[in-house]
């Protein structure tokens, strides 16, 4: 790992204060900067096989789904007959006690982070083959077919969905559980950001940014481009899955197509924060998380049921005005910024040029 | 389960029959996607927006006291203008651009009118009847409802009239031209760009005739869309560009499929199987290739 430099030291050391000490002084948005962290870790993890790998999936909305589900039903079903509990909302009759939250917690998450890395493995193979846009299509059904299928499925509730067991009363309040909540997603943050900035100095990612730019060249060179492309989906897999064990335990009650499974809203989410800030760099996929969920939480009361078409203006506007995002834009008008260097007399003769 | 279809012959004969006449309205929607893949290079995640938007002009003309049926004529010319203000607001400018964007630029103008459709009219499941009357075949043991076979013959007519269009008019060969080389087209003095429109609005108008033909074989609902993309997506990939008739055939399987699937699994299941439907024929395809060292283009 390269060692940080001064300027990055301080502006990760600021972070890290500012969200060590953000529940507290912001308390009663906890779990929104909860759910900001989440949409951080979905849109770096989004941004390996999107930005830098040139693979842009709209089914990591499935690992998401799959790591929600095994998390709350691992929770429960470590103590409780599960297909009771989905059946006559089973959180009045079964209580987790203190010990048994905590343990069926741990249990539900660490096979939320296995199980969809394995799902990527296994269907990585075919999946990957497709290129481009058959790609994408076909991510996309994926991620709605895993919505249809979570909705007949009885013992996961079906079409209702299923309530995740209610935070222990013996602890303490709401206050406690946002707290709790809010420091499992910023461990997780934490975990995300490190591996990610770790595996972006290695040469594992200029395997994936060749693949991006000429998968053809890249396999002629002697990489295995399959086994690299299945890697890199895999890590996607396991943050993936890990963010929706813990959104599952934060929003309470979890419903295929709206919740779990929702490519309209978080499926689309993850792309277009990514994008926001800027594809295939390190910053800019949180940058753009950030902006997007200020933007989101500011403004979605304005519109009042017109969220929707509020997203459908945002996705376009995006797309059409800013493809390369707002890292794309600084790195246009600043290069030196970006570590390239800038030759005054060249730039002035190009703009001639024009 | 494949026993229960050759016990009752006559459940067998409605499900192909029904799948036949439904195959071929999915081949109409599919063949605007194609002419305007082929044309533009763009998926348009948007077509089943466009089907749903037409059938409910023709859902609006049954409210107001008007045979739905008229709907074909009326609908393909609001759609038409529909379609050219979506191109020049939107698509004009991710043409040229990596598919990638214009999948995601589609996908944003699908939820923005899926959306604009819930508030405009309403969340309810509406049907337009036709009162074409059914027609019994075989002993009274399969019925077919006289709409679903309106709706194949306007589908034939449709996909014939164009077809005759693209290749006698002289937009119709400006478009074939821009397809084939859209730079040469430019030189040879094409408005290329009047060309787009008018392709994106043709596709606008096909899929305005399929809707109002939805509107009175089944049922309209501003969520329902994405299916019929789906559909004519696997629709054109199966048959390939620019093949009318393999389109036609691959939508009749596509609808005989579907229905034998809503018998025997369900209709819980209908959208279910057709997204894995699309899963395994790209899988299919991509497999297939793969021992030739090919991949999809």
């Amino acid at each position: 790992m390269y060692a940080f430099t001064k300027k990055e030291l301080y502006i990760c050391g600021a972070i890290l204060l500012f969200l060590l000490a953000a529940p507290f002084i912001f308390a009663n948005f906890k779990l929104q900067l909860a759910f900001m962290l989440i949409l951080i870790v979905l849109a770096m993890t989004w941004n390996i096989q999107g930005g830098e790998m040139g693979y842009n999936s709209f089914g990591n909305i499935m690992f998401f789904g799959v790591g929600m589900y095994l998390c709350v039903s691992m929770q429960i079903g470590t103590y409780f007959p599960l297909a009771e509990w989905t059946e006559s909302g089973g959180e009045k009759t079964f209580v987790h006690e203190p010990d048994q939250y905590f343990k069926g917690l741990g249990i539900g998450l660490m096979f939320a982070a296995i199980v969809p890395p394995i799902i990527a493995g296994l269907i990585g193979y075919g999946i990957l083959g497709l290129r481009g846009h058959y790609f994408a299509i076909c991510t996309l059904g994926i991620g709605i077919a895993s919505g249809e299928l979570a909705g007949g499925i009885e013992l996961i509730g079906a079409g209702q969905g299923m309530t995740a067991p209610p935070f222990p009363k013996g602890l303490g309040d709401l206050e406690t559980r946002g707290q709790f909540l809010y420091f499992l997603c910023f461990a997780l943050l934490i975990m995300t950001f490190t591996f990610i900035r770790w595996l972006y100095t290695t040469k594992f990612r200029l395997v994936l940014n060749a693949i991006r730019d000429n998968e053809d060249k890249a396999e002629a060179m002697g990489i295995e481009t399959m086994r690299y492309k299945i890697t890199g989906w895999m890590i996607s897999a396991f943050f993936c899955g890990l963010a929706g064990g813990l959104v599952g335990t934060m929003v309470g009650y979890i419903e295929p197509v709206e919740v779990a499974f929702d490519g309209r809203e978080m499926g689309v989410f993850m792309v277009l924060m990514t994008i926001l800030g800027g594809k295939g760099t390190l910053w800019g996929p949180i940058i753009g998380a950030v902006g997007f969920h200020i933007f989101k939480e500011s403004f979605w009361t304005l519109f009042l049921g017109w969220q929707y078409v509020a997203l459908g203006v945002l996705i376009i506007v995006i797309v059409v005005y800013f493809p390369e995002g707002l890292m794309g834009y600084l790195r246009e008008k600043k290069p030196e910024w970006f570590g390239e260097i800038v030759d005054d007399k060249d730039r002035k003769a190009q703009i001639s040029l024009d | 389960m494949d026993f229960l279809v050759f016990q009752i012959p006559a459940l067998t004969a409605q499900a192909i029959l029904d799948g036949l006449l439904l195959g071929i309205l999915f081949a109409l929607i599919a063949y605007g996607m194609a002419l305007q893949w082929g044309v533009m290079n763009i998926i348009n995640i948007a077509q089943g927006e466009l089907v749903i938007m037409g059938g409910y002009i023709a859902y609006f003309m049954y409210q107001a006291g008007i045979h739905p049926a008229w709907g074909i004529f009326v609908s393909p010319v609001i759609m038409f203008f529909v379609g050219v203000i979506i191109y020049k607001l939107v698509i004009n400018k991710v043409v040229d651009r990596d598919m990638f964007i214009s999948i995601l630029a589609t996908f944003g103008i699908s939820i923005l009118m899926m959306q604009l459709m819930n508030f405009g009219f309403g969340s309810d499941v509406v049907v337009a009847q036709s009162n074409f009357g059914t027609t019994m075949l075989f002993d009274n043991s399969v019925t077919l409802p006289n709409s679903k076979i309106f709706s194949a013959a306007v589908s034939i007519l449709c996909a014939i009239v164009l077809t005759i269009y693209m290749k006698k008019s002289k937009l119709g060969r400006a478009i074939r031209a821009t397809a084939q080389n859209a730079r040469a087209a430019k030189i040879l003095g094409v408005d290329t760009e009047k060309v787009y429109a008018s392709t994106f609005g043709i596709n606008a108008a096909l899929c305005g005739v399929a809707g109002a033909l939805v509107a009175i074989t089944f049922t309209l609902h501003p969520y329902v869309g994405l299916p019929y993309t789906v559909r004519s997506f696997m629709i054109v990939i199966v048959a390939g560009l620019g093949n009318l008739p393999g389109v036609a055939i691959s939508g009749m399987s596509l609808g005989v499929f579907e229905e034998f699937a809503d018998y025997l699994l369900g209709t819980e299941f209908r959208i279910a199987t057709v997204f894995f439907l699309l899963v395994f024929i790209l899988l299919y395809r991509r497999f297939k290739l793969a021992k030739k060292r090919e991949y999809l283009k």
